[in-house]
């Protein structure tokens, strides 16, 4: 059986795993635009402030490819794929065949229109080479504009404030993390910032960025203020990165659709990760789910399928484990509702900066926000992930101590499987 | 694989199994005394006893099969051993993201805060074991050791399904 992995990233990786932990010896071809052996993506804003050497910045360990016996195809880009003939094409025209084929190309940074982007000093923040090249440019004092206050947005801007870097994030909705934290929590959040220095602008936009002869030297909001600057960072959003996926007869939505089995609507081929619109339990809805946890998951679940084996993804859904200047929050599922139907509780305590909202519906949990108070949170996360019915002990969810003892003892023992 | 079990009939909550995880992954893990006397940090221990007034029990990784906290971690650095089945934080490479905490069912992960941020967690005293070269830490990890009233079983699983 000849594999082939398009994406050497958190998705590729799984793939790799789960291929391996059925077939021992067929042939897996990995090929990636980006030259280095996998990193975590998640560490670029790490090592931008330093805080992760370089060596530490890779996801497996360096015999990984060849203890996997993987042919990883290092700094070469797809560039199309021919699924009539089973083969795909590198950049320099080679042909590759496949039995079977992962799309594993993940997300591609969104950028809007705004005039002035093509000047020098506005770039992503998305990949190593995007923190290098930024790593390389910054000066204490220098200023950046962060267009964005979402995950990717804060946690460059952590960094470069880290890097001595003077920074203005301009974000859209009226509160910054929109997508984690709703307006309580994330004031909490953003006073915490704003005490390291960091400037925010609400409710506005960047509507022009300025410069001059072909450089950044400032931008001009939406309410028509100008800041001057020497960087702007486009942290807009993430979207499924589709280019190869466009001239096929592949089936997509926001991201490439799958099955349970992460098999897309073409025999042979599979999709996982960010690029990917796999099953969200709590949505019960098609969803792109771009974090890492999903996108290793649903690519252990695409390489034991492609290897024969039998492995469904249960559904996933959204999570996040994030943090800024030692203020920790987990979050997951749905932390606003928009619809009736369900039941929020909250508990604040402003002294400590800390925030927990659950919320339910039909006696199950579907949501949660823990600020800076994290611990165990993931029994919460257990609890929506098997949909346990929590009526009976919902009064304790928002408790700090919150734990097992809580559980009616039939569901702990079973749980924690105790012994007599 | 062999797993500690607890049986919250006999626990008594007088946590020593605390005491004992803690001391046995400090700097002195076979010295109790020096461990909680000496060590600049305060030991940290990787078992949880969760009690009320009518009962308690002792909580710890479970070394899941289908472990979520090494699926989950953004790093690479919680991994699950292919033999031993023992999942353990290679502390060098943790960053301190939680997201393992995130994820863990059992909240068996804590955060370890006091100098480089890691996540920490029982490892069945098997890096214990390696340390100080004792045996007798991987045969029956520390906390069953000293369970006075042996609420804490190390037994084979007892589970259906699980390995
Ligand atoms: C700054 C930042 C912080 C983040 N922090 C977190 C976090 O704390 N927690 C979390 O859960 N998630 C976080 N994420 C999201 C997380 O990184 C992604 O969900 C995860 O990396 C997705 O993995 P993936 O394998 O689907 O794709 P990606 O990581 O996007 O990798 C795509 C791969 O495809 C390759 N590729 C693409 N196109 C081609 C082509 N044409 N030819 C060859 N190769 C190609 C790329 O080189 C790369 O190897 C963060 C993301 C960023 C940018
Ligand atoms: S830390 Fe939690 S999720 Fe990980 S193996 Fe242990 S019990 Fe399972
Ligand atoms: S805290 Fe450490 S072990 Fe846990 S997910 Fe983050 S890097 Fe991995």
């Amino acid at each position: 059986m000849d594999y082939v992995i398009i994406g050497n990233s958190a998705a590729g990786i799984g793939a790799v795993e789960g291929i391996r932990s059925v077939d021992r010896v067929g042939k897996i071809a990995l090929f990636s635009r980006e030259p280095y052996p996998a990193y975590s993506r998640p560490l670029i804003s790490y090592y931008l402030s330093g805080k992760v050497a370089p060596e530490t910045m890779y996801y497996r360990d360096p015999d990984f490819y060849l203890r996997l016996q993987v042919e990883a195809s290092l700094g070469r880009e797809v560039q199309a794929l021919k699924l009539e003939d089973k083969t795909i094409e590198l950049s320099t025209g080679d042909k590759v065949p496949f039995d079977r084929l992962l799309i594993a190309t993940g997300g591609k940074p969104i950028t809007p229109p705004i005039p002035g982007r093509e000047y020098s000093g506005v770039s992503t923040f998305l990949t190593w080479d995007d923190a290098k090249d930024l790593g390389e440019e910054l000066f204490p004092g220098i200023k950046v504009v962060v267009i964005g206050a979402g995950l990717i947005g804060l946690k460059a801007t952590e960094a470069l404030v880290k890097r001595e870097a003077t920074v203005t994030v301009a974000e859209l909705s009226n509160r910054i993390l929109s997508a984690i934290l709703d307006e309580d929590s994330a004031r909490i959040v953003q006073t915490h910032l704003e005490e390291q220095g960091v400037k925010f602008q609400l409710n506005n936009t960047v509507a022009e960025i300025l410069g001059e002869e072909g450089k950044v030297t400032g931008v001009r909001l939406q309410n028509g203020e100008e800041l001057e600057c020497d960087r702007v960072i486009l942290a807009i959003g993430v979207r499924p990165n589709l280019d190869l996926v466009r001239d096929t007869e592949l089936k997509f939505n926001q991201g490439i659709l799958v099955n349970s089995h992460m098999a897309t609507s073409v025999d042979d081929v599979f999709a996982a990760g960010d690029v990917s619109e796999g099953y969200d339990k709590i949505y019960q809805e098609n969803r792109v789910l771009p974090i890492l946890p999903n996108a290793y998951k649903q690519g252990f679940t695409a390489g034991v399928n492609m290897a024969g084996g039998s492995s469904e993804f249960q559904g996933g859904f959204a999570m996040n484990a994030i943090g800024f200047f030692d203020l920790p929050m987990l979050t997951a599922g749905i932390i606003k509702p928009t619809t009736p139907g369900f039941q929020e509780y909250i508990r604040l305590d402003p002294g400590k900066q800390s925030y927990k909202k659950i919320v339910l519906r039909a006696g199950k949990l579907v949501g949660y926000i823990a600020l800076n108070t994290v611990d165990r949170a993931g029994i919460l996360t257990g609890l929506m992930d098997q949909e346990v019915d929590v009526t009976p002990f919902q009064e304790h969810l928002l408790k700090e101590d919150f734990g097992y003892i809580h559980f009616p003892k039939e569901l702990r023992s079973q749980r924690l499987s105790l012994r007599k | 694989m062999k797993r500690v079990y607890a049986r919250e009939e006999v626990c008594m909550g007088c946590k020593l199994c605390e005491v004992y995880c803690a001391t046995a992954h400090s700097e002195y893990p076979l010295d109790l005394v020096k461990a909680f006397l000496k060590q600049k940090m305060k030991p940290l221990p990787r078992i949880l006893v969760e009690y009320n007034l009518s009962i308690s029990f002792a909580l710890q990784c479970r070394h899941c099969d289908e472990a979520p906290c090494t699926k989950a971690c953004i790093t690479g650095a919680m991994q699950k051993d292919s033999v031993t089945g023992i999942v353990s934080n290679d502390e060098r490479r943790c960053v301190g993201c939680w997201t393992c905490i995130l994820v863990c069912p059992f909240g068996a992960i804590g955060r370890d805060n006091q100098g480089h941020k890691v996540a920490s967690k029982c490892d069945l005293c098997s890096n214990v074991a390696d340390q100080t070269d004792t045996e007798s830490f991987s045969n029956v990890p520390v906390c069953v050791q000293n369970c006075p009233n042996r609420a804490l079983q190390f037994m084979d699983s007892v589970v259906e399904g699980e390995e």
